[in-house]
């Protein structure tokens, strides 16, 4: 059990940084040379600045039309990608393994704290689970793709809260844990959770098209 | 709900239908390879591969809103039953999934980007659903009524037939009509030089030539010099560009383009269309590898925005019905004009009521994005898909609108059968009729 842990910890958190990294550069290239390759007007219109305008409308929640008459969704959805992206930069036993590591530190999440914000991660793949079965129009659209990506996403929440909370004997549940956000960091530029960079993109265009071009808000 | 799952066997089309007939897998493979692939690029796949599912652009659209929210009339829903199925098995689909691709890319969506600024991404939707459109071109299974405008464009640069000689007796018909109102008025024809290129869609010589007459009198009154070409390139309407017959596309906005140069004027200034706009300022000219026009092009509200706000045309008696304004997805959310609509209408009208959504959030006509040129097959799809309109229209009647202002072609017609059908009770005018009637003359 121990050598399997120091092989989950070690090589294979390299081996899934290294393809989580990696991964989106790649796409992030491959995208910009395919810009460029088919459809190089894109970088005729693309600003600055009615990029940004876009982007910080959609980053503040209630900013945009869209926002303001879907309330719910949006307080989830804030909710679990902040939750999502902080919680596992800034929970203290991660920053331990970073300092034992190489030796560097930062500032830690309460524990109690990290623990709320682990639940509302698993508590926003429940709802967008729910949220696909019980509506219509979303229901339309979803096929197992989609259960699995939010099962890949809250795997690793689970599972660490779990293991922190030591409902299990031994360190099978660390394992699981650290295997589960292993799979989902490599994952995420070969599924479409590769919305968290192209995402960026996409919105930035549509600013720059609506700021530049049409001058009317998309937002 | 199930009125949407045609059976194979029932008509939906005859250019829809004898187009199918024809195919065989290896063209639709074919087809769909050569636009996903190669005419595509990194926009279309950065597009599919961002949605994640969510849904929230279902409620960006009038067909779905109007059609009990029936998930298949969402926008996401019309690109799942498009592009995902064609995208996944490569082109390999059989020739039922095409002649529904065509139904659903071609008469229930306008192409209008309200789902736009629905998606938390910004994925253009309308961008997709134009994409299977060019598909549909290449297979030839286009609508009818719309494939026969794209024809009428290719072999008159015109959208409806009218002849060189039948283009000019018009204008001089409408001349002659308007000097018993302005004896020293001019159409003036091929002036080199002059200010400003005027230029209309077909229908308006075809059949609302009043319209000419109208715009005619404006420029009189104003004092503008202005001209009209008596050769192809007066009309500045590109139902090709809808048809997803690109190459068309660019022909008539080269020869548009080419008309206004060769007459060496300052601007081109073109009449309440909005289909035309977004062929001059965002496809046609794109297509052509101008980033912008290559000549200024001022669409009718910033030209009458002009004239009343410098005052060289006055309001003699403002219009006194309470007038209600619907903004044309092609010059609002695609060209940002409805401040200047909302000037217009304030300097020319007593009292405007506001219609809810509106600016760059109004719903769309159902007309727009070539639905309306699909023709009679399909005028219950977009009348009865746009039952949210008229709830918004009698909204606006209820709190005393009594006209509504549509400046733009399509918007207008396809708000003419939405009011008979619902009985909402509105007038529905253009800027230019209102002007036309309140403005001083002489």
């Amino acid at each position: 059990m121990h050598a399997l842990y120091e092989w989950v910890a070690g090589p294979l958190t390299w081996v899934a940084f290294a393809v989580f990294v990696i991964g989106l550069v790649f796409r992030l290239v491959q995208v910009l040379v395919m810009v460029r390759k088919t459809e190089p007007f894109i970088f005729t219109y693309m600003s600055w600045k009615f990029s940004l305008r876009s982007i910080g409308r959609w980053l503040v929640p209630f900013a945009t039309l869209r926002w303001r008459t879907s309330p719910v969704m949006t307080v989830a959805t804030f909710a679990f990608h902040l939750c999502l992206l902080v919680t596992p930069v800034f929970v203290l036993s991660h920053i331990v393994l970073w300092d034992e590591a190489w030796g560097v530190q930062w500032w830690a999440l309460p524990d109690a704290v990290a623990d709320v914000m682990t639940v509302v991660v698993i508590a926003g793949c429940l709802f967008f689970a729910g949220r696909r079965i019980v509506r219509r129009e979303v229901r339309f659209l979803t096929d197992a793709s989609d259960y699995f990506l939010l099962a890949l996403t809250a795997a690793p929440f689970v599972t660490g809260f779990l293991a922190y909370h030591q409902v299990t004997q031994g360190a099978g549940m660390t394992i699981a844990h650290m295997i589960s956000g292993q799979v989902l960091l490599a994952a995420i530029p070969f599924t479409r959770l590769r919305h968290m960079l192209l995402g960026w993109l996409t919105r930035a265009y549509m600013g720059s098209e609506f700021g530049g071009v049409r001058r009317a808000r998309d937002y | 709900m199930e009125e949407n799952q045609k059976p194979n066997h029932e008509k939906l089309d005859e250019g829809i239908d004898f187009g199918v007939s024809r195919l065989t897998p290896e063209k639709i493979e074919a087809a769909i390879n050569a636009v996903f692939n190669r005419e595509t690029g990194a926009r279309f796949r950065a597009y599919v591969e961002t949605c994640i599912h969510c849904g929230l652009c279902a409620d960006a659209c009038h067909f779905y809103l109007s059609r009990d929210k029936d998930p298949r009339f969402s926008p996401a829903g019309k690109v799942k039953q498009t592009v995902w199925p064609m995208l996944k098995a490569k082109g390999k689909v059989d020739a039922e999934m095409i002649r529904q691709a065509a139904r659903i890319a071609h008469t229930e969506c306008n192409l209008c980007k309200r789902c736009a600024i629905y998606c938390p991404f910004g994925i253009d939707i309308a961008y997709l659903m134009s994409m299977v459109r060019r598909v549909i071109h290449k297979l030839g299974a286009t609508p009818l009524y719309l494939q026969d405008t794209a024809h009428s464009h290719a072999a008159t640069m015109n959208q409806m037939w009218v002849k060189g000689d039948e283009w000019i007796d018009t204008l001089q018909w409408q001349e002659e009509e308007a000097r018993a109102e302005f004896p020293s008025l001019r159409i003036p024809l091929e002036v080199e030089g002059a200010d400003i290129m005027y230029s209309v869609i077909a229908p308006e010589p075809k059949f609302q030539a009043q319209l000419i007459y109208q715009m005619a009198a404006i420029m009189h009154t104003a004092g503008v010099r202005w001209t009209m070409p008596a050769t192809m390139g007066w009309d500045n309407s590109d139902m090709a560009m809808f048809s997803g017959d690109n190459e068309i596309m660019g022909r008539i906005k080269r020869a548009h383009f080419d008309t206004a140069a060769r007459l060496r004027v300052k601007r081109i200034v073109m009449g309440e269309c909005g289909h035309a706009f977004r062929s001059v300022y965002d496809m046609g000219n794109r297509w052509l590898g101008w980033a912008r026009p290559p000549i200024p092009i001022v669409h009718a509200i910033e030209f009458y925005y002009e004239l009343l706000k410098s005052g060289r045309l006055r309001i003699a008696r403002k219009y006194e019905k309470p007038v209600t304004l619907h903004d044309p997805c092609n010059v609002s959310r695609g060209a940002g004009l409805h401040e200047m609509a909302r000037y217009v209408a304030d300097q020319i009208c007593e009292q405007v009521v506001e219609m809810h959504p509106n600016r760059e959030y109004n719903y769309c006509c159902a007309a727009g994005g070539g639905v309306i040129n699909c023709g009679p097959p399909f005028k219950n799809t977009r009348v009865l898909g746009n039952k949210i309109k008229a709830e918004q229209l009698f909204d606006a009647k209820s709190r005393g609108a009594q006209t509504m202002i549509a400046p733009c072609h399509n918007c207008h017609s396809g708000l003419h059968d939405i009011v008979h059908h619902y009985e909402v009770g509105l007038e529905i005018k253009f800027f230019g009729d209102i002007i036309y009637e309140c403005m001083e003359k002489e």
